[in-house]
């Protein structure tokens, strides 16, 4: 017998707490179930059960193994940094990116092929669309926005995460909120708010993950040895700040009932419209944009082994940037209720809004001053550089459409949808994959990836499919815009509406085909993680520091 | 009902718009000031740095 412990073992206040918050909602959830007006709501309580009865049994069973003192903070002077949560968060990206963009493929084909639709309301257009969104936005794009945010503030700051249970509530929550939203589309639970479908419950754990994300996030950034909080933070801190309130802005719904998945909003008519467009925009603004550019100021610095281009920049882009983006939202609302004063607000910002984005843009591409010949020979550095060109192209093409006399060509058309993969594939992806190319051989100790040659292959296949996704969106975007504003001698309008979608379909079929080469990218992708993490080649012992210190977590 | 419109929007292009600016004009000095450019170079190198 050992007789080390020095210390006698106890719960924490947090796994104490945390364990019975989790038994008392397992408890709430059975009794909603049984009670539930609807089969689809009984079914998410059930799985709310489920999950926190296991949460519950989780956090006690983890007690039970771990040693009386709790991980250092330091191990021999160095930071003992904890990166279950990057490795659970990397990987969910990558299975949900895959899964996302899958879906994708599907509605893009059911749109060209509508017999695709399968005659059920479980697979039809409508339940499919906000699945393959929330999938590529939420699930792919919020999972390797988490894992890098935890990786990214606890290298710059050279401080552990805040808490043990906390950071993976954060990530397995986030997740298990991924799982209520999809399943919920599939079986026809949704607020009907674009990007904010998932019904009140659902955004209520939402706000309780996301709080704790930004408690870590926060308290890790207190802990910090170094003296400067690195930009990169700064941006991360504003996407999760600004999705916070976001969320809770338009989510100000009064349930029907606990046992009901329906509720309603406070908001009314255009007022409504205008929170939902606030909101719609800032998710593009502040997740989309500002979260994906804290992993451009730091992943692009990190692998081309150039600092940044010029940090004072980046300090005005970050505080130009938000400040901007927040009152961009009316440009959705062109030519409706909203007053025009609102309307010609929201134009003005975005158009402002070159000047930051740009800004931005210059500082990631010219970060690579000195080492652009990397650019031939790394392809993980070629992703990045090719994500962010395509920020700068994304984000002068949406200020153009923002422009009144422009919108009213390209509103309701597929020229947005073309826009909007612009900037989701060829930036968000893209970025998104540049991280995740990074991040798996640090993260599992590895050499390097098991192949680069399939990082090449990935990188040229899914080019080639953007572009053909963007350039068919165009054309049909503004043959569709055309068509519906042409009008006949005699002041008729000169097509039917059917007529129009006739037209569309050869450009649906290209559409689909882009996404079938965008999908493959993504299976590479995952072919190459998965072999990288099993057969990669460990790193040498010249760097073996690192490895004692992942392995003692 | 317009009175309280008219003097909200009074505010908001008059102290509004001199606030903002004179917050902007805060971040450039902040960011571009000499005295701080030794600092930032240094953080810019934060990526690079190893344990």
């Amino acid at each position: 017998m050992a007789l080390t412990a020095t210390t006698s073992k106890g719960m924490t206040f947090g796994e104490a707490g945390s364990a019975l918050a989790f038994a008392a909602l397992s408890f709430l959830s059975i009794i909603i179930a049984a009670k539930a007006y609807t089969p689809e709501y009984a079914f998410h309580a059930y799985l709310f059960a489920a999950a926190a009865g296991a949460a519950a049994f989780k956090i006690i069973d983890c007690y039970y193994d771990r040693p009386a003192e709790l991980p250092p903070l330091t191990i021999n002077g160095k930071p003992n940094y904890n990166m279950g949560p990057v490795k659970f968060g990397t990987l969910a990206s990558v299975f949900w990116g895959v899964a996302g963009f899958a879906i994708g493929l599907l509605i893009a084909l059911q749109l060209a092929f509508p017999a695709l639709n399968f005659d059920t309301s479980w697979l039809s257009f409508g339940r499919m669309r906000p699945l393959h969104t929330s999938a590529v936005i939420f699930a792919f794009g919020g999972n390797i926005l988490i894992a890098s945010s935890f990786y990214v503030v606890q290298r710059t700051c050279r401080a552990r995460l805040v808490g043990d249970i906390a950071p993976w509530f954060v990530v397995l929550g986030y997740n298990f909120f991924i799982v209520i939203a999809g399943t919920g589309y599939l079986l026809g639970i949704t607020q009907g708010k674009e990007y904010a479908e998932p019904e009140w419950y659902a955004d209520l754990w939402l706000t309780v993950v996301w709080v704790t994300y930004f408690l870590v996030f926060l308290g890790t950034i207190m802990r910090r040895k170094e003296p400067h909080i690195y930009v990169a933070n700064w941006f991360y801190l504003a996407f999760i700040l600004t999705i916070a309130v976001l969320h809770l802005g338009n989510n100000a719904t009064i349930p029907v009932s606990l046992f009901s998945p329906k509720s309603y909003i406070v908001w009314s008519g255009v007022q409504d419209a205008m929170v939902q467009w606030w909101y719609g925009h800032n998710a593009v603004g502040f997740f989309l944009t500002a979260g994906f550019l804290a992993i451009m100021y730091y992943f692009i610095p990190k692998r081309a082994e150039r600092p940044v281009y010029s940090y004072r920049l980046s300090i005005i882009h970050f505080w130009a940037l938000i400040f901007l983006y927040i009152w961009a939202g009316p440009h959705h609302l062109h030519y409706t209720a909203l007053p025009d004063w609102a309307q010609t607000l929201g134009m003005v910002f975005s158009i402002m809004l070159w000047m930051p984005s740009w800004g931005g843009m210059i500082n990631g591409l010219m970060t690579l001053s000195g080492a652009w010949d990397k650019l031939r020979t790394d392809p993980v550095l070629r992703l990045m550089v090719v994500s962010v060109a395509f920020y700068g192209m994304s984000t002068f093409e949406g200020p153009m459409m923002s422009v009144k006399e422009v919108n009213s060509l390209s509103h309701y058309t597929d020229w947005t949808i073309g826009h909007v993969h612009s900037g989701a594939l060829g930036w968000v992806a893209y970025v998104s994959f540049g991280a995740i190319y990074c991040l798996v051989p640090w993260l599992w100790n590895k050499e390097r990836l098991y192949s680069m040659k399939a990082v090449s292959w990935h990188f040229w296949i899914s080019t080639l499919g953007i572009v053909l996704y963007i350039s068919s969106m165009w054309v049909a975007g503004i043959l569709q815009g055309l068509m519906w504003r042409a009008y006949t001698s005699l002041g008729f309008l000169e097509y039917s509406f059917i007529e129009v979608v006739e037209a569309m379909q050869p450009f649906y079929v290209i559409r689909a085909l882009g996404g079938a080469l965008f999908v493959a990218g993504s299976l590479i992708m995952a072919w190459n993680v998965w072999k990288t993490i099993t057969a990669g080649e460990e790193v040498a012992e010249a760097n073996a520091t690192q490895s004692i210190l992942i392995a003692a977590e | 009902m317009p009175e309280t419109y008219k003097l909200l929007a009074e505010f908001a292009q008059t102290w509004g718009l001199a606030y903002f600016v004179a917050v902007f004009l805060m971040v450039l000095i902040y960011a571009l000031s000499p005295s701080r450019k030794s600092r930032f170079d240094a953080a810019a190198r934060m990526p690079l740095q190893e344990d």
